[in-house]
């Protein structure tokens, strides 16, 4: 590349008016007001967010936004909300480099940007009518929570629900309040475990996989919608096939770097998904191959 | 189409004409010119700046500029650059943003107002242009920053009579005769009369014939321009097989031989930069160092580099043996599950200025050959 990047550009004819339109305003993030910070654990927190002006665009479970820290940097984040929700959006966001830890450090009335929504939702609408399982593992739940508050709304659309839900250890469950809420319910069926436990935990102890063959479904009629870490994925989605459950009915989301959000920028391939755009939502029957397959 | 009807022909000495009429239509002309001891576009506005009787030779890791016996203008075959680097800048601010308070007002970059007239782009060349259309203007999607530099260019394809070492495009079906997507296709004949046969392929390449007066073309200019690009298909230094090869590869995804390639690979990323077709991005934010104001600016960026595939606290991709599979497969595989076809075009680059000559269709031949059906890939406990 230096034959050029030396060379002298000999200059011609004067700049003349020509087409010259802006980017794509799916690239330029929207300024939002912080409305509230929640603790979840010592290194989570959910916000809430809201336009400047006018309300966020419409959304669907699963789907990401792309979160932006002012002259520090974006990455993205899965809308928490609920979807009913129109006035604001929630994120839950784990501090885990610089951005996120700028995005963790904000106090109501700072400001960040948001550009979204971006990728494939959770499949909701081809689960009514049978039973939904949804595995989530760490912050793996944040991705579901919107469809699970979703599913609960409409309770009566679905046969059995149940949300496996794992975590390291009792101080890294979030939307802990929520959980307690969720379970009181006579009609669905929430189960928790944490990978380790001091003595003060009296709940389950293990992998959330060793929960699938427990729990009541009937898998030819069963959904299953899975986000946690990779292997956990892979094991949760052996235990739902091994259950019966057909790989075309279990869903993961799947996670690569997503930079620009709408299919360009290459970054979150994984086989021949961008993630932002065939994704992030996927059954396992099309991602599970290239999933099975280290640092693919 | 080579025929009588749409054809013409155009001495060597109308170059001149042809480039002040480009500059005259207000250009930007780029075009092949020798610099630093290789032929890569840039810059140019006048036809003497061409690389006149100069020639290259290519192979692995290996480009040296050689003197032709003739005056041929175009006696070579791809540089190091390719229209990439003006459809598709290395740098393209995406916004700037100003602090207001505890708030700031982002404010979306627009498209510069320059349009490029690129003269002696090669068939592989026009080829990865395609390619990259498909990329970035689609049925969702149409990305500002190239299509409005895309719209806006004029494109004077020059057929290949003298291809390198490296070169395979005749494998791809991308040359060395380009059949579409040009203004205007030349083909240079050598010889005691050294003219170019112009084929239109545009209502602007028309206007350009038109006004540069240029006499229709006979039988013989025909035969012998056919005659150019003919030669040239059966001189490919390279060719890869590409009948069943994105189902090979990806039945050979754990191949053992990315471990052996990954230990020539330095994993630089100068056979992404220099791809026609490579059209990955990063995001640099960047901000004012009192914190007033904010950019974000799109780069280039590579699937070698171990920041690619960063996602909270590691890259997913942490061996030059996974990254060299990315590259490989992309191109060779996934890229036609994404677009429909393949994604190159057969023009040696990656080849030649691979700093230790490693020549992607060996590796793809040799990855078919050791690969182990069915592979089942390990799994790590959660």
């Amino acid at each position: 590349m230096t034959s050029t990047a030396t060379s002298t550009h000999p200059g011609t004819a004067p700049a003349s008016a020509q087409t010259a339109n802006p980017v794509d305003e799916r690239l330029v993030p929207v300024p939002h007001r912080v409305l509230e910070v929640r603790r979840e654990t010592a290194d989570t927190i959910t916000i809430a967010l809201q336009p400047r002006t006018g309300r966020p665009p419409p959304f669907a479970p699963g789907q990401v936004d792309m979160l932006y820290a002012f002259g520090t940097g974006e990455v993205p984040i899965s809308i928490a909300s609920d979807p009913t929700e129109t006035e604001h959006r929630e994120y839950t966001i784990r501090r885990v480099g610089p951005v996120t830890r700028a995005l963790t450090n904000v106090a109501p009335g700072d400001h960040l940007g948001v550009r979204g929504p971006f990728g494939v939702p959770w499949p909701v609408e081809e689960a009514r009518g049978g039973d939904l399982v949804v595995v989530a593992g760490g912050i793996g739940i944040a991705p579901l929570r919107a469809t699970i508050l979703a599913a609960l709304r409409e309770r009566h659309a679905f046969g059995a629900v149940s949300v496996l839900y794992g975590a390291r250890s009792p101080g890294d469950l979030v939307y802990r309040v929520e959980l307690e809420r969720w379970r009181a319910r006579l009609d669905t069926d929430i189960d928790v475990t944490v990978d380790s436990a001091g003595s003060g935990w009296h709940g389950n102890v293990g992998l959330v996989t060793r929960l699938v063959p427990r729990t009541r479904f009937e898998p030819d009629r069963t959904t299953a919608f899975v986000c946690g870490p990779e292997p956990m994925m892979r094991y949760a989605a052996q235990a739902l096939l091994e259950r019966g459950v057909s790989a075309a009915r279990i869903f993961v989301s799947a996670e690569r770097n997503m930079v620009c959000g709408i299919g360009t920028c290459g970054h979150c391939q994984l086989g021949p998904y961008f993630l932002c755009h065939h994704g992030p939502v996927l059954s396992w029957q099309e991602i599970g191959t290239y999933l099975r397959i280290r640092e693919l | 189409m080579l025929d009588v009807e749409t054809t013409h022909v155009l001495e060597v000495e109308g170059l001149e004409r042809l480039v002040e009429a480009l500059v005259a239509r207000d250009y930007d002309v780029v075009a092949p010119r020798v610099a630093d001891g290789a032929i890569a576009l840039d810059l140019i506005t006048h036809a003497d700046q061409l690389p006149i009787g100069r020639g290259d030779e290519q192979a692995p890791g290996r480009y040296r500029l050689t003197d032709r016996d003739d005056e041929a203008r175009f006696g070579y075959a791809v540089g190091p650059t390719s229209p990439k680097r003006w459809l598709l800048p290395p740098r393209s601010q995406i916004f700037q943003a100003t602090a207001e308070g505890d708030a700031f007002r982002p404010e979306a970059a627009t498209t510069p107002d320059r349009r490029h007239a690129f003269l002696g782009l090669r068939p592989c060349e026009l080829a990865g242009v395609a390619k990259q259309d498909r990329v970035f203007i689609r049925d969702d999607l149409r990305d500002a920053l190239y299509a409005d530099r895309r719209d806006q260019a004029l494109l004077i394809v020059v057929h290949c009579g003298d291809p390198a070492g490296t070169c395979f495009c005749a494998s791809l079906g991308t040359g060395p005769r380009a059949e579409a997507g040009f203004d205007l296709a030349l083909t240079e004949v050598l010889g005691e009369h050294h003219r170019f046969v112009v084929e239109v392929g545009s209502d602007a390449g028309a206007e350009l014939v038109a006004e540069l007066d240029l006499p229709p073309a006979t039988e013989a200019d025909l035969s012998a321009a056919r005659a150019v690009t003919d030669r040239a298909a059966d001189s490919m230094g390279r060719s890869l097989d590409t009948e069943g090869l994105r189902e090979d590869l990806l039945g050979a995804l754990e191949s053992p031989r990315y471990r052996d390639v990954a230990r020539r690979c330095l994993a630089c990323g100068s056979c992404t930069l220099l791809c026609p077709t490579c059209f990955c991005t990063g995001m640099v934010d960047s901000s004012e160092l009192d914190g007033s104001g904010a950019a974000r600016t799109r780069v280039w960026d590579s699937c070698f580099t171990i920041g690619f595939s960063y996602i909270h606290g590691q890259s997913i991709r942490s061996s030059v043996a996974a990254r060299y599979r990315q590259w490989l497969t992309h191109k060779l595989a996934t890229w036609a599950d994404q677009f429909g076809e393949l994604g190159c075009v057969g023009c040696g680059r990656c080849i030649t200025w691979c700093p230790v000559g490693i020549d992607i269709t060996e590796e793809a031949r040799a990855i078919r050959a050791t690969a182990v059906p069915q592979a089942v890939p390990q799994e790590d406990r959660p």
